[in-house]
């Protein structure tokens, strides 16, 4: 009886897991569909830059949700989604990046690395890709046994990664003085964020309380 | 009268069009010419379509232009009848819809399309320019006033944005020039300020804290007199539209898009020069000339090359940009003696 349960929550998390990891695709579907037919606008490679760029925003908002939702309503399940979709934010962020060197820069190396020394929002958002390159990176099940204890530091990586990413978008943005769409992300982050301090300090603090 | 000077850094007709298709074209308009011409004559000779005849007498026989100014795709529009010009680029103009659909209007929104969606709210009449300052007396120029002030031009301008795009658009317009005469400038004017609409009512971008509203420009006199500076009052062949800055707006091509200010509302002379809206807002990224110059970057992104709307396509490279926007042969003496990477 209790297998059979078993089994059937296993089948309902696989469709879970796809209708996810389908949503999550979309928008990559979206930002090679639309300039093929022509539905990018006039200019289709600065639609392909913000469109990747916001994607990877909004799928490192969705990733970090995961662990103060599990603590918020108690169900555990939510952070087994959290591998996928820390692992989709790298992979808009790549987009992001690869537009750029390739449909932007065209791999010219000297015009790359002069607007990555010049251009402090440039920088700023190639060291937050770059940082991205070794959570991805260890990732998998092996690595996360190997690294053990340290692999929970190495990824506390995120807390320099998020704010420099919306550092990159408000100096984009700066141009014109619009900070609309920068704060909502901003906020969620400083929320999503503050929360794991916020959690941790708790525990910490009634760890230290007097036992009765 | 205006003599076209031969720009060294513009590509020579004969460099992009082979003889033969040349030639090809020339048979093809004068066939297609005496043929309407033949069609018109035989269709009033049968007492029919007033519309052929008046075909007849646009086309006016053989020693008529064979030039005609470029149509937009817009049937409603109020057409505008011009003149082709000497000044024009031979380059292809950028399509309609990208010219009306991608633009730069803040007072819009800042997005690319909302002029689009939103400058319908925009009234256009009735209109009125007020020049003032150091002219001989302040005057209102009416828009009806302006549309009849002088001969209206088709002027095929490249407009390079400073976010490092690019258009090639069919203007409608006359050299602001005509207007500047009329206006009587005192001897201390010096520099003219440009002023764009600024109503909450009719738009909805006011709400934004951009920039400090209203939208203020500003040119050099002598600039301003540049036979190139046009007061624009349609594109390809109609009124403009409301969100490429209706009823009338300047267009300085061999600068900066931001510098050609739209629907304006008052001209101003003065003795010194003034601040503008950008200079005000970034001083660190604009300054009072913006010329377009590949050799001086934008603190935020190089300059030294732009993509074509509609042509620098998804695996296409950018295009180097040109001095002045490639009208240097034109303009580059206004600014003989100025250090350009210092005066921006």
């Amino acid at each position: 009886m209790r297998a059979r349960s078993q089994a059937a929550s296993g089948a309902w998390w696989r469709v879970i897991r796809a209708l996810v990891f389908v949503c999550a695709l979309a928008p990559a579907l979206r930002l090679v569909l639309w300039p093929v037919f022509d539905l990018a606008g006039a200019n289709p490679i600065e639609f392909v830059t913000r469109s990747s760029g916001t994607w990877t925003l909004v799928m490192l908002c969705l990733t970090l949700a995961l662990s103060p939702l599990r603590r918020l309503t108690g169900w555990s399940a939510w952070v087994r989604l959290r591998r996928m979709l820390g692992l989709f934010t790298f992979f808009y962020a790549a987009l992001h990046a690869l537009t750029w060197l390739w449909l932007d820069q065209w791999f010219d190396l000297k015009a790359m690395l002069r607007d990555i020394v010049d251009r402090p929002f440039i920088t700023v958002g190639f060291v937050a890709f770059v940082m991205m390159i070794p959570l991805a990176a260890t990732s998998t099940d092996a690595m996360i046994r190997r690294l053990g204890r340290r692999w929970g530091q190495l990824h506390r990586l995120i807390y320099l990664i998020a704010p420099l990413a919306i550092l990159h978008y408000l100096w984009h943005k700066s141009g014109k003085n619009d900070y609309a769409e920068v704060s909502i992300y901003a906020a969620v982050l400083a929320v999503l964020l503050g929360l794991r301090v916020f959690f941790r300090w708790r525990r910490s603090a009634s760890a230290h309380l007097p036992r009765s | 009268m205006l003599i076209r000077i031969p720009d060294p850094t513009e590509p020579r007709g004969s460099e992009m069009t082979s003889e033969r298709a040349y030639f090809n074209r020339r048979r093809w308009l004068t066939s297609t010419v005496a043929g309407l011409a033949a069609s018109a004559t035989s269709a009033s000779a049968l007492g029919a379509a007033p519309g052929a005849a008046d075909a007849k007498s646009t086309v006016g026989g053989s020693a008529a232009p064979v030039r005609t100014i470029l149509q937009g795709d817009d049937p409603k529009a109020q057409r505008l009848a011009a003149t082709p010009s000497d000044l024009s680029t031979i380059e292809r103009p950028t399509s309609y819809k990208w010219v009306t659909t991608y633009n730069n209007f803040y007072e819009f929104g800042t997005d690319k399309d909302d002029p689009a969606r939103q400058a319908h709210r925009l009234r256009v009449r009735p209109w009125t320019i007020e020049v003032e300052g150091a002219v001989a007396r302040s005057r209102t120029f009416d828009i009806e006033e302006l549309l009849r002030m002088a001969p209206l031009e088709e002027r095929i301008y490249r407009m390079r944005c400073v976010e490092g795009w690019s258009m090639v658009i069919p203007w409608i317009g006359f050299p602001l020039s005509e207007l500047i005469r009329r206006a009587e400038p005192t001897g201390s004017a010096k520099y003219l300020e440009f002023i764009t609409l600024a109503d909450p009512k009719q738009m909805p971008g006011l709400r934004s804290p951009v920039i400090d509203w209203p939208y203020t420009e500003g040119l050099r006199m002598d600039e301003a007199m540049h036979p190139l500076t046009l007061l624009t009052l349609g594109l390809y062949g109609q009124v403009l539209p409301n969100q490429n800055g209706a009823p009338v707006r300047l267009v300085v091509p061999w600068k900066y898009g931001f510098k050609s200010s739209k629907s304006l509302v008052k001209i101003r002379f003065l003795d010194k020069q003034p601040v503008t809206s950008w200079m005000k807002s970034s001083p660190n990224e604009y300054g009072f000339y913006s010329n377009v110059n590949p050799g001086v970057d934008h603190p935020r992104w190089s300059q030294a090359s732009e993509r074509r709307i509609g042509e620098d396509g998804f695996l296409t490279r950018k295009r180097p940009t040109l001095m002045f926007n490639g009208y240097g042969g034109q303009v580059a003496s206004l600014y003989s003696g100025m250090d350009l990477t210092r005066f921006i």
